[in-house]
């Protein structure tokens, strides 16, 4: 176990350092840094400036020592004016060059500012992931129960008519991306010209002019059912089919095993064998494909965020990406790349855990 | 004129949809006519669930081919005074009506929806082509001969795996990443691969009589090769291959994002097939590898890599809706439906109709072509 561990790690750790050094690159491309230039310095610029610029603030030299700065192994940038004041990555405000620490980087816990914030990237991407962290709570206490009893009933049975209906369910929601059942759940829950709201105010079954809210930025202060049911059944519908065709998958495979058989035969009633025997062998597919679900996730939060205005973690994402925030966009994708990595992890370890079928050599 | 009403609104529907009617009617009369010789395809029609999915399939595909002659108005002509209208406003100064409305921008939704269809199916078929290409060109020799050539492009795949696809959307598809030529780079590589599989896969079967050999590979070669200078470089004289650097910035991402999926796939397959006795027979009769890749091994894989080309069709539609609903690498004239969806959502409240329409369009095809692989993999089963 340990060695498949280490390796793992490994690997994964070297995964990391590519993809980070990829993003790097890709975010301080040339074009990049020059609009940086223009957005910090002036408008106006003329294009020695803008060169002369890149280079004063640390931009310049090879991209390889550049992302060794950011990650903190190689020692900050540093430079001394005409007028003998020194600048550079490690030296902040209230800092004198003296003092000021060699390595400045995301290792010693410096990971720069946001120039769309105007705050330390640090503080602004641990306030959205809290936001974020409870979608995604709410997400999977709604998604991974549903889908698994759905997965579960449509697999016990294959067939049956059970099983028909709730398979073209789960089909459908796997043919609904995101934006397009947001779409689909606004127009029918939260307008107050359409869908089933206008109705309901006039039976007096609510109080608002929506059964729903259709924006969730309230909910950054106070969480609601009211504002919150929206956003976190658009991201869960579409997981839901996906990981109830997975569990119907294996539940179906279990429930044509010899061992099943054995437990009818001996006469142990229908539900006792479904949830002594079958369950749990049924139930380890599943899990490996839950937690594989966190990166797509995280594809369906940016979507989400953006649709309804929750100002989290995805929502970040687009901000930075849009305004060209080149420090608060990598640090938006090391969390992103990290949260993907890890989950792997916890798949791989997991699924060798749960199941003793495999060895690891 | 009087606005229409809902009954009368999709009478009119179905009207301008005839030629796909038409269509429909032939295809499926003729596949019933004639399953029991149409092999796996025909099977299809045995299935309900099968046949459901290739129905809506091919009603956007023949949407898509007619469109033409299905739309009412010009997808991009802004009428004044129809910004928003609700469905089955008539049209002032003729004798049309906005069947599904207008749009912000006041044009017409039903004839940008029926004209994103082409759009989504000339990309969405043609990335995952290329993808699929790309995925078997490495795939096969990665699970057949494993080892460090395994090793190095499954690290590679995991890599691009681990990337959040709306990360890497924002990555590439820029205006910025444009001018570094980075997509450029992407697709010389990317694209090369179509033209690789092609004269490997003549190549390993012609090479015992060179004469044919020489000819069909020449002519793969300079076909493949003439495509790909216009595609990838733009640098096609003649000019007939060429696409817009907007496009193939999008096109080329979609492509790069699904490739080490169908990686994934093929490695597996492969890895499985290849202790079979047929490959083992091969191999004692002298085959060269890639005769046996391309030959035995990859026909045998048909079946599961014919149904993930139907789901992965699908999947590529979603995400081009993903780049249109960020309004990524598309112009803003262009009737595709992610970004139709993006510009509907702003007024959804008060407008539901621009963005519901494309969003439903969007559905039924993804829906469809779900329906349909799982048709396929029934009745592949069955095999």
């Amino acid at each position: 176990m340990l060695p498949f561990l280490l390796r793992r790690v490994g690997v994964m750790i070297l995964t990391a350092l590519t993809l980070s050094f990829v993003v790097f690159c890709l975010t301080n491309l040339a074009p990049n840094l020059e609009k940086l230039a223009r957005t910090e310095g002036s408008v106006r610029m003329s294009d020695e400036a803008v060169d002369s610029w890149i280079i004063n603030n640390g931009h310049g030299g090879l991209m390889i020592t550049r992302y060794g700065q950011w990650l903190g192994v190689v020692p900050g940038w540093t430079r001394t004016d005409d007028k003998g004041v020194t600048r550079g990555r490690c030296i902040t405000e209230g800092v004198t060059a003296e003092e000021a620490p060699r390595f400045c980087g995301i290792l010693q816990g410096d990971w720069g500012t946001s120039t769309v914030f105007r705050e330390p990237v640090a503080k602004t991407i641990s306030d959205k992931l809290a936001s974020t962290g409870w979608l995604m709570l709410w997400v999977m206490l709604v998604m991974v129960p549903v889908s698994l009893i759905i997965g579960v009933m449509s697999g016990m049975r294959e067939g049956s008519r059970t099983d028909r209906v709730l398979s073209t369910f789960a089909i459908a929601t796997t043919a609904t991306p995101e934006y397009v059942s947001g779409v689909i759940l606004v127009v029918i829950f939260a307008s107050a010209t359409t869908g089933i709201s206008p109705l309901l105010a006039e039976w007096g079954w609510i109080d608002g002019r929506t059964l729903f809210l259709g924006t969730a930025t309230s909910a950054i202060d106070q969480i609601t059912f009211w504002n919150f049911a929206l956003p976190v059944m658009t991201i869960a519908l579409y997981g839901i089919g996906y990981i109830a065709r997975m569990t119907r998958a294996s539940m179906t495979e279990v429930m044509t095993q010899q061992y099943i058989r054995t437990a009818r035969l001996k006469g142990v009633a229908f539900h006792q064998v479904i949830l002594k025997h079958a369950l749990r062998n049924a139930l380890i597919a599943p899990f490996t494909v839950i937690m594989l679900q966190f990166p797509w996730l995280l594809n369906g939060v940016v979507i989400v965020e953006t649709l309804f205005n929750y100002k989290g973690f995805g929502w970040t994402l687009v901000q930075a990406a849009g305004n060209n925030d080149i420090q608060l966009l990598l640090a938006c994708s090391v969390v992103a790349v990290f949260v993907v990595l890890v989950t792997q992890l916890i798949s791989d370890i997991g699924y060798v855990f749960l199941n003793p079928r495999i060895r690891l050599s | 004129m009087e606005p229409l009403s809902w009954p009368m609104i999709f009478a009119k529907m179905a009207v301008q949809f005839w030629p796909v009617w038409l269509a429909l009617i032939v295809t499926v009369a003729l596949s019933l006519q004639f399953r029991r010789r149409l092999g796996l395809y025909g099977k299809l029609f045995d299935s309900n669930v099968g046949m459901t999915g290739f129905v809506i399939v091919m009603f956007w595909v023949f949407t898509a081919l007619f469109a033409d002659m299905i739309i009412t108005f010009d997808p991009i002509a802004q009428l004044s005074g129809l910004k928003n209208v609700v469905p089955g406003t008539p049209v002032p100064d003729s004798d049309q009506w906005y069947l599904l409305g207008g749009d912000h921008l006041a044009r017409d939704v039903f004839s940008r929806v029926v004209m994103g269809a082409r759009r989504v199916l000339t990309i969405a078929p043609a990335a995952t082509v290329i993808a699929f290409m790309v995925g078997i060109t490495l795939g096969l020799p990665a699970g057949y001969f494993g080892g460090k050539l395994d090793t190095g492009l499954s690290f590679i795949a995991n890599l691009v795996l681990a990337f959040p696809v709306i990360l890497l959307f924002y990555l590439l598809v820029t205006p910025e990443i444009r001018s570094t030529g980075v997509p450029i780079a992407l697709a010389a590589v990317l694209f090369l691969f179509p033209v690789i599989f092609v004269s490997v896969l003549l190549n390993s079967r012609y090479f015992t009589t060179p004469a044919r050999r020489n000819l069909y590979v020449g002519v793969a070669l300079v076909l493949g090769l003439w495509a790909y200078s216009g595609l990838a470089f733009n640098a096609d004289p003649t000019g007939i291959w060429s696409m817009d650097p907007n496009l193939l910035n999008v096109f080329v991402s979609v492509v790069f994002v699904n490739a080490p999926t169908v990686f994934r796939i093929v490695r597996g397959i492969v890895m499985d097939l290849k202790s079979r006795d047929y490959v083992a027979a091969g191999q004692t009769r002298g085959e060269g590898a890639w005769y046996i890749m391309l030959w035995e091994i990859l026909p045998n894989a048909r079946g599961p890599l014919i149904v993930d080309f139907c789901l992965r069709i699908g999947y590529t539609t979603i995400l081009l809706g993903t780049l249109g609903f960020f309004g990524l690498g598309v112009s803003p004239e262009s009737p595709d439906w992610g970004s139709t969806i993006d510009d509907g959502r702003r007024l959804l409240s008060i407008y539901p109709h621009p963005a519901v329409v494309p969003a439903l369009a969007l559905m039924s095809l993804v829906l469809g072509l779900n329906l349909l692989a799982d048709g396929l993999r029934e009745e592949s089963m069955r095999d």
